[in-house]
């Protein structure tokens, strides 16, 4: 098969909509548009039906009943409405929550806000290999906590939090148990139930479903768990979430999450021995270096430092045939590297060096041959230019060189 | 964000990456930036002393596309200019050649620090008393 570029390989952003699930959405926009509020008619009622037997496909993928699915706009809003939902709805029973400093921005940001109303936010750190430690979540824990709040996968490094741990923790202290598990549902298992999970956001555009929609799972049996509306209106959604359903994107969601239902397993062993094969070939070079645990990982996420070469110039050479991430601060709009790589304990100096990979559905091997060398070229041509790498190469420590800082 | 034709022209073929003798008398070196910040420049020049021309010019450069060619078009300034021409070189000059966008700007700053570092060493190297150089913002 001829090698179609630009390759993608930052699923983690967002992956491509599974043509399948495109077929299930047509006719939700012009046959049947309904709204699934209308009671009184068949339009109503068909879009009804649409999103009922939606609700049943996403509930069905993580093992929980229907009536425990909340659609969202996404994860974002997932994230919001569960951290404030519960904020406002434990009030009484105390103001603390306990998250992680690599928890997403959506779940971070979030927990600010708290703070700003009269929250209290422990932020736990984590260890090089990226993981909580569970004697230090058991201690932050006072009579005040009411939610911890923990990723499943992280969407930097891949890494997967030990969740079955961290829910025993939790009941042990009758303290609600929340988790973002965008990267996770629909790549790996995820079941609520023997997981111990209360509440989960996750999103449809991560897993070949589309942009716009995703849901909040909110246990309903041991304990019954309730958020406040973050959303006023018309009561849809159990009166947790206002506002039309957005019909043709939750039918989307819904035969996303039976594909992946259905695929999951095979498409797990498939990325994961294609990622294997990425990274043995990419660390073949010096001072490259894997980050975060290789051992608890999400199966086709791959995150490597390259050291002496900075991440923004490295995918210069190459971004026009691979699109993916970098760490470093060039990319986004602030000046600063990843946090979660820095959550590590990486220097700042291998936070700008390195590069994500997300491998998805449409990935295939040749395209994994291509970035192999396309990135080793690239890689060995930059540090020919780079001044640390010369020094390396010399012996010098470079940690004993006094830098101008600007 | 997307890059001008002369960022990738000179991204894709920079000109003078290499390592001029820095022991030699001639050579003046400057190496600006820090690894933490993402950017780290050497800039090196060789003078030619009957005439005080700088006869050639180098750079290894750790950073984004930005930041090698803004020092890839210093070195290629640099050559056949006097010591002094060469302190006139302002960063502004680079960030319009280069039609940088002003969250690289910071690029073309390190770049003029890096040639009048390097003018500093030569000068203090040849008996010349240091150059005090204004800061600029990144």
């Amino acid at each position: 098969m001829e090698l179609k570029l630009p390759i993608y390989l930052d699923n983690n952003a967002t992956t491509p909509m599974d043509p399948r699930v495109l077929e299930a959405m047509l006719p939700y926009f012009v046959e049947k548009f309904g709204n699934a509020a209308s009671r009184n008619h068949s339009f109503g009622w068909v879009a009804e039906e649409a999103v009922d037997y939606a609700r049943e496909q996403v509930a069905k993928l993580i093992n929980a009943d229907p009536k425990e699915i909340i659609f969202t706009s996404g994860a974002t809003e997932s994230d919001n409405l569960a951290l404030k939902g519960v904020f406002e709805m434990y009030a009484s029973k105390g103001n603390h929550i306990i998250t992680a400093t690599t928890e997403h921005k959506a779940v971070l940001d979030t927990c600010k806000h708290i703070e700003k109303m009269g929250g209290q936010v422990t932020y736990l750190e984590v260890n090089p290999e990226g993981l909580i430690d569970l004697k230090e979540l058991e201690n932050a824990i006072t009579d005040k906590t009411i939610l911890i709040a923990i990723m499943y996968g992280n969407n930097e490094i891949g890494v997967i939090q030990p969740v079955r741990e961290i829910s025993t923790i939790a009941r042990k202290h009758g303290v609600l148990f929340f988790t973002d598990a965008t990267q996770a549902v629909g790549k790996i298992p995820v079941d609520v139930q023997a997981d111990g999970i209360d509440l989960m956001a996750f999103s449809g555009h991560k897993m070949y479903g589309p942009k716009g929609v995703g849901a909040l799972y909110v246990r309903r049996k041991n304990p019954r768990v309730k958020v406040t509306a973050q959303m006023d209106g018309g009561g849809h959604e159990r009166g947790m979430r206002s506002g039309t359903m957005n019909v043709p994107g939750i039918v989307g969601l819904g035969k996303a999450c039976e594909i992946c239902m259905n695929e999951m397993e095979a498409e797990a062993k498939r990325l994961s021995v294609m990622r294997d094969r990425l990274e043995n070939g990419l660390i073949e070079l010096e001072e490259a270096y894997v980050n975060g645990s290789k051992e608890h990982r999400l199966p086709h996420v791959s995150n490597i430092s390259f050291k002496y070469v900075e991440g923004e110039g490295l995918m210069m050479g190459f971004n026009k045939n691979i699109a993916l991430s970098s760490g470093s601060a060039c990319t986004s709009a602030s000046l600063e590297p990843s946090y979660v790589l820095k959550a590590l304990g990486l220097g700042d100096d291998l936070a700008h060096s390195s590069l994500r990979f997300g491998l998805g559905r449409f990935t295939t091997d040749e395209q994994i041959d291509y970035t192999i060398n396309a990135i080793k070229d690239t890689v060995l041509k930059l540090r020919e230019m780079s001044p640390l790498w010369e020094m390396f190469k010399e012996g010098i420590d470079l940690d004993t060189i006094e830098w101008a800082h600007h | 964000m997307a890059y001008s034709d002369k960022v990738i022209d000179h991204y894709s073929n920079p000109k003078n990456v290499g390592t001029l003798d820095k022991a030699k008398k001639n050579v003046g070196t400057g190496l600006v930036g820090a690894p933490e910040c993402g950017d780290v420049m050497r800039l090196q020049i060789e003078v030619d002393e009957a005439t005080g021309v700088i006869a050639d010019a180098k750079f290894k450069t750790f950073g984004c596309g930005s930041a090698i060619a803004s020092s890839s078009l210093a070195t290629e300034w640099l050559k056949g200019k006097t010591v002094d021409q060469a302190l006139a070189i302002d960063n502004m000059d680079i960030v319009e050649e280069l039609n940088l966008p002003p969250v690289k700007i910071h690029c073309s700053v390190l770049a003029e620090d890096a040639i009048k570092a390097a003018i500093n060493d030569y000068r203090v190297k040849n008996g010349m008393p240091e150059l005090e150089l204004e800061e600029k913002k990144h």
